[in-house]
């Protein structure tokens, strides 16, 4: 008698959304759970880069000269242009969210594929300047050019004599270790977009409920925001 | 007066869906940015040359951040997050380095 009552004095708006998990009031109240429970996770991965940052700082301001020779030797063109390259896939991705918040459907799926396919680029390329660098240290002969820290390091390839060219493994340890961890997260998001593409493709998310589109851009727009910073420290180091 | 028939607060905030050509300006800005940083690179300004490359990289980080993340129109609380991050890494970042600085080290400089 009483759930009757109260069944039909619901207003139209509160009916239960397919959506709607039964431990929130209403949909905004979930997606700023969901949205904030992502901001966390960023923070977390912020400090997560942040010790890599922090040994960037300390070694730059020990080695100065070093860190310069080395960035010197980084392709500063291929650099700009993944830059770019990275800069738009953002721009799909947040194209994308907006595409879900407006109700087209293939809208969604085109962006987030050309969010994927732009990221394969960038990846493409940094595949090319990890070959180059690290294609001299393999083998038993001369090891002219190689890049990687360690016993095949060839200082003369950054033009680095001496305690400089020791230094210089050390810019190089951090080029790759920054830029590998950057890389390891596109290679994590992928994959993440492609399944949510699959399932807006199948029709799952309305104006009303995308948070699974808005959330692996939230994700999406912290890996760009990473390379923003990775790339003036690594590619753009003024100065001797 | 506001009229009694405005819709309740949050109703209307719930979903603020940006025009797609703020997204549009937004690119473009952070393309000019790069452009920027890439141009100010060739010149040497001495100390101020990590300055000048992270003023611009700060720029454009905050423009992904407030328009692309939709920060700008999102629950103060997230707001409160963000600066704690900042926070967290500066403390990270800026206090081991002066902690290195403020030392004899590396012993090997010379």
């Amino acid at each position: 008698m009483s759930e009757a009552v109260v069944a039909s004095s619901a207003p139209a708006q509160t009916r239960h959304h397919a959506a709607l998990q039964h431990h929130f009031v209403d949909l905004q109240q979930q997606q700023e759970a969901a949205s904030l429970g992502m901001w966390v996770f960023i923070a977390q991965e912020i400090l997560f880069f942040g010790g890599l940052f922090a040994a960037y700082a300390i070694y730059r301001h020990a080695y100065p000269e070093a860190f310069a020779l080395g960035s010197h030797h980084l392709n500063r063109t291929i650099g700009t242009a993944n830059t770019l390259v990275l800069i738009g896939s953002s721009l799909t991705m947040a194209l994308a969210v907006h595409a879900a918040a407006t109700g087209r459907r293939q809208a969604i799926v085109g962006f987030l594929l050309a969010t994927v396919l732009l990221g394969g680029v960038f990846l493409g390329v940094k595949y090319f300047e990890y070959a180059e660098k690290i294609a001299p240290c393999l083998g038993d002969q001369e090891h002219a050019g190689c890049l990687v820290p360690g016993a095949n390091f060839d200082p003369h390839a950054v033009h680095a004599e001496g305690a400089a060219g020791q230094q210089a493994q050390i810019f190089f340890s951090l080029y790759f270790g920054m830029t590998g961890l950057h890389a390891l997260h596109m290679i994590v998001g992928i994959p993440i977009i492609l399944t949510i593409a699959a399932m807006a493709w199948r029709g799952r998310f309305t104006p009303e409920y995308h948070t699974p589109v808005e959330m692996v851009g939230l994700y999406w727009h912290f890996v760009d925001i990473i390379w923003i910073f990775l790339f003036p420290l690594l590619y753009l180091v003024t100065g001797q | 007066m506001q009229p009694l028939s405005e819709p309740p607060a949050g109703a209307q905030a719930e979903r603020h869906v940006v025009p797609w050509t703020v997204y549009a300006l937004i690119f473009l800005a952070l393309c000019l940015l790069t452009a920027t940083t890439v141009i100010v690179a060739h010149f040497d300004f001495g100390p101020y040359n990590l300055i000048v490359a992270l003023g611009v990289a700060i720029a454009k980080a905050s423009l992904v951040v407030l328009y692309f993340m939709h920060a700008r129109y999102s629950p103060r609380l997230t707001g409160v997050v963000i600066a704690a991050a900042i926070a967290f890494f500066v403390i990270l970042v800026f206090l081991t380095w002066t902690d290195y600085y403020s030392r004899p080290w590396p012993l090997t400089t010379g």
